[in-house]
């Protein structure tokens, strides 16, 4: 099987300041991927790179087994959606249905209409007025009625209410199921992806701290607590993610592919949100928390 | 058809939420042979999950001889968990109230109930090993 995205040593910089640096990735096709980060981690400019609208300044990047944005066929196999989810405010719903058969060869209209019909949107109406969560799903619906084998979509739920959130999640997952396209998606909620996502990249300070399937990431971390100890005398296949320490007590979240023996130790499994937040204070940027929002 | 729902904050990975409820179902009678799983497609529509979540779980209930997929149509109980003991179900539900009348009028509440059920219960299990 082909990877979706496949890069070596991919960087991007701007100026003095690098957006990417070094990015080695090998995403294999029908996975649900979450990037996830702070706030300029460098997902947007990952997910730019991947469209093609955006060169490297240094390493390889293919998409699909082809060369990002090189010529029509290589573009009608990715759908795209940017930040915002933007659309054109003058157009009324049905032109931007109209625009989508006139730009793209494999255009499924029979799948455009059937969704806007289910979702209850106004043809006649201008995507000016759409709320942002119909404006979220109209801009999904241009995007999976081109037929792409893979979805990048740039925080495509940031913006919208729980409900909105809710609804444009179950009409993603519905799409893969349906047609068996690759998902790559970039967010901060980590609770939305922690039900849909099945392979995570968590990216900081423009690095990949960490990428894989989620049920290895969370079969190979481990949350250990016991008496106070520096973590410099653990076994050599243990690798600390982070740690904390109190007069009697040490807490960290490890890496290993072993059982951990120590009976000193009490283990617990990790979820993801522990497993992302371990990652993102071992950059050094504990401030970037703030930018992660958790709701149930 | 039986409809899913997913705890998340129970800790409990979400394919094995899937499995547990339809083995649930199969105990209390609710599926039976011959029936039809929701399909893949509904179930990740329906929950928001990845459909993958949702093929795992199917996959696993085929493994242990309970479900079997029929390609394009979906996927069928093939096993059941109740079996002749189904039938013991409605007087001992019966008793099971009675019992839980009793409890209440004695003062306990759903806490003390519950404590006292899963105390005897274990207790009633390790004198079965002895």
């Amino acid at each position: 099987m082909t990877a979706v995205i496949a890069s070596e040593g991919l960087g991007k910089r701007y100026r003095r300041l690098w957006a990417l640096a070094e990015c080695t990735l090998s995403i294999p096709a029908g996975r649900v991927v979450g990037l996830v980060g702070p706030n300029g981690a460098g997902k947007t400019t990952l997910l730019s790179l991947a469209t093609g609208m955006l060169a490297p300044t240094t390493g390889t990047i293919e998409v699909l087994g082809g060369r990002p944005g090189a010529g029509p066929g290589q573009l009608a196999r990715v759908g795209y959606l940017a930040q915002n989810a933007p659309v054109y405010a003058e157009l009324s719903v049905s032109d931007h249905l109209k625009l989508g058969a006139r730009l793209n060869p494999g255009w499924d209209a029979a799948l455009a209409a059937d969704r806007i019909k289910r979702l209850d949107l106004d043809p006649g109406r201008k995507a000016g007025t759409l709320s942002g969560g119909q404006r979220a799903q109209l801009a999904l619906t241009l995007a999976v009625a081109k037929r792409p084998e893979l979805l990048l979509l740039d925080e495509p739920v940031a913006s919208l209410d729980p409900l909105a959130r809710r609804e444009f999640l179950q009409d993603l997952m519905e799409a893969v199921a349906e047609q068996q396209v690759s998902v790559v998606l970039s967010s901060h909620l980590i609770s939305d992806l922690e039900r849909v996502c099945d392979y995570l990249i968590v990216l900081v300070g423009s690095r990949v701290r960490v990428a894989g399937p989620v049920e290895e990431l969370l079969a190979s971390h481990h949350l250990l607590s016991g008496p106070r100890r520096d973590p410099a005398t653990l076994p050599a296949g243990q690798q600390v993610i982070s740690a904390s320490h109190t007069d009697v007590q040490t807490t960290l979240l490890v890496r290993t592919s072993g059982p951990v023996l120590d009976p000193a130790w009490t283990v617990s499994g990790v979820t993801m949100e522990d497993l992302v937040l371990a990652y993102m204070s071992q950059a050094g940027l504990g401030r970037s928390r703030r930018h992660l929002e958790v709701q149930q | 058809m039986i409809e899913f729902h997913l705890d998340g904050r129970s800790g409990v990975a979400p394919y094995l939420q899937l499995i547990h409820q339809v083995r649930q179902a199969l105990r209390l009678g609710l599926l039976s042979e011959g029936d039809q799983l929701p399909k893949v497609k509904d179930v990740a529509a329906g929950l928001a999950i990845n459909p993958n979540t949702v093929l795992k779980a199917y996959r696993e209930l085929e493994y242990e001889g309970l479900a079997a997929a029929r390609p394009g149509v979906g996927t069928f109980v093939t096993g059941t968990l109740a079996g002749a003991s189904l039938a013991a179900h409605g007087p001992l539900r019966h008793d099971l109230q009675r019992w839980l009348a009793k409890a209440r009028r004695a003062g306990l509440d759903d806490e003390s109930i519950e404590a006292l059920f899963v105390s005897t219960f274990r207790a009633a299990g390790e004198a079965d090993i002895a």
